[in-house]
């Protein structure tokens, strides 16, 4: 079975910056993957390669099978984003940014109405649907935003820090939309903040600087660090101990 | 007696139209010198409640007074007393990172040199990058110099909104030992987040949700009060296992919690049988230990508590 994501030794330069430093790894299909890092050390610049936003500056990545630098409009289509601004229209509502997105993916008329009626029963917000995305509260908005993102039913999702700001109910139900549909096949690209939501991703990468300091299992990087929990990994990872 | 507290507030309500009630009946006051956390998500009423203590909105009910003054009379005063950290970043982005400082230094009437040993700790960080624009900084650089704007010139009471928002784990963390040293020199900091796990830092904190106070102590307070058996549990199918767990009857409530699902039960029993139902679901790898509350455990029992 073809990797998910490959990429080699993939790299983007701004000026004589090096934002991201010959990045090598695989993620499996169906994988729950956490790309981690400090603020700055280059997680939206990688994710903007593999989405076909932004050509890299030099080494190789396919995403589902196609190539970052040839085949972006393939990239496109085979995959969801979800992105840090929040990406829905306000002034529609949940209902029409649903038949929207579902319009702007090429769905046929029959296929989005029969997403409307399950998107919005999925997620139990019936009371919302004729309710202008600006009303409805953030969780709301996240959860919804999730399952736009995935209504094509790409091959990989991607989720630039989905949970920022929920609170902790909010944030579970999220996640366990991510197991459900990781569960269904799909891969789960995400990046996060909140080192416990590491911990629920099948493998995790840590970005330093624009290098991968770190990939492997939660589990694992625990042990090897001799760390109680990612939090402690992320920290003498991002901060040496002088 | 008000003046004694660095922050008073009583029975504060705030609408906005007809639907949202930002803030029903908010009461609690922070002591001197004290460090309280208001730990709430999106939509909390974190940020109201901020706006009114920092004279930028009016409350529709209630009092409050900053360092004895009362909000609505003289909102002068405390303009000039306290420091405002805004939740969107609000620096001058095309000033350099010394230009911000000494803008804020000035307006205040004061000079970077009359108060730098307040933020000399802090500054310290930030001296390489002194000719960077404020816009070209990263966010946890970002947030370091908004907190020496802050504090430039002595204010009595610090009032910081969501200011380890979008922050990655290391740089919240510096942030907060930085607001320990602050707290030292007896400045009463008022501060909001998102972050369950920065409640524990605090000296009290107050959990909001939906406008409403849902408890105000000692973050370890709050922790020992939740009451009911608390066990770790997980499998090789994490997906089904919460699934499986809402299902357990004597079960009370099921969370997934990093690589573990907190299962709480509504009395103790014994882990064979939690063993033993899960493995009749066919679940394989299962691993059952008691467990710690967390503040997180604490907030949704009294989320769903309140729902109910």
């Amino acid at each position: 079975m073809l990797p998910a994501i490959t990429t080699d030794k993939l790299t983007k330069r701004f000026g004589d910056f090096t934002a991201v430093d010959q990045i090598t790894f695989e993620v499996n299909k169906g994988e729950i993957f956490g790309f981690l890092g400090a603020n700055g050390a280059g997680k939206t610049t990688a994710m903007r390669m593999l989405n076909g936003l932004s050509r890299p500056s030099g080494g190789q990545a396919a995403v589902a099978g196609f190539d970052v630098y040839r085949e972006t409009e393939k990239i496109k289509k085979h995959i969801g984003y979800m992105s840090q601004k929040f990406s829905l229209y306000e002034d529609l509502t949940v209902r029409e940014n649903i038949q929207f997105y579902g319009g702007i993916y090429g769905l046929p008329g029959k296929e989005i109405r029969r997403q409307v009626q399950e998107l919005i029963g999925g997620l139990g917000m019936q009371a919302y649907a004729n309710t202008l995305v600006k009303s409805i509260p953030l969780g709301w908005k996240q959860k919804l935003s999730f399952s736009i993102a995935i209504m094509h039913r790409p091959e990989i999702v991607f989720l630039d820090e989905p949970t920022g700001g929920v609170d902790p109910i909010t944030r579970r139900q999220f996640w366990e939309m991510i197991y459900k549909a990781a569960s269904e096949g799909m891969t789960v690209f995400v990046t996060t903040h909140y080192m416990d939501e590491a911990e629920y991703c099948d493998r995790v990468s840590i970005m330093v600087d624009g290098r991968i300091a770190a990939l492997d299992r939660p589990r694992a990087l625990k042990e090897q660090f001799g760390a109680g929990s990612m939090n402690d990994v992320f920290l003498q990872l991002t901060r040496p101990k002088p | 007696m008000p003046t004694s507290q660095a922050i008073q507030v009583d029975n504060l309500s705030k609408r906005y139209g007809k639907d949202v009630q930002a803030l029903a009946q908010v009461s609690f006051e922070v002591g001197r010198g004290e460090l309280f956390g208001l730990i709430g998500p999106d939509g909390a009423g974190k940020t109201t409640l901020i706006r009114i203590l920092a004279t930028l909105l009016l409350a529709d009910e209630g009092q409050a007074t900053v360092n004895g003054w009362e909000v609505r009379k003289n909102y002068r005063k405390i303009r000039s007393h306290i420091g405002y950290m805004p939740g969107r970043f609000s620096l001058y982005q095309d000033l350099s990172v010394e230009e911000n400082l000494r803008f804020f230094a000035t307006i205040f009437g004061s000079t970077i040199e009359e108060n730098y040993e307040l933020i000399r700790d802090i500054y310290v960080q930030l001296e390489p990058f002194r000719e960077r624009k404020a816009g070209k900084l990263s966010g946890g650089m970002k947030q370091k110099l908004a907190l020496c704007c802050a504090l430039i010139h002595k204010p009595v009471v610090l009032l910081l909104d969501e200011p380890t928002t979008g922050v990655d784990p290391v740089s919240r963390q510096e942030f907060w030992e930085m607001l320990q040293r602050l707290k030292e020199k007896d400045i009463a900091i008022l501060v909001s987040t998102p972050y369950m796990d920065e409640a524990s830092l605090c000296d009290r904190v107050a959990l909001i949700q939906k406008g409403r106070l849902l408890s105000i102590d000692q973050p370890g307070k709050i922790v020992s009060a939740f009451d009911k058996p608390l066990l770790a549990i997980r499998t090789n199918d994490m997906y089904r296992l919460i699934h499986d767990l809402r299902a357990f009857e004597p079960g009370h409530s099921a969370f997934p919690f990093g690589e573990y699902v907190h299962l709480s039960l509504r009395q103790p029993i014994w882990p064979e049988a939690i063993h033993a139902y899960l493995a009749g679901k066919e679940h394989t790898g299962i691993e059952i230990k008691p467990a710690q509350a967390t503040i997180e455990d604490a907030f949704m029992e009294l989320m769903t508590r309140e729902v109910m």
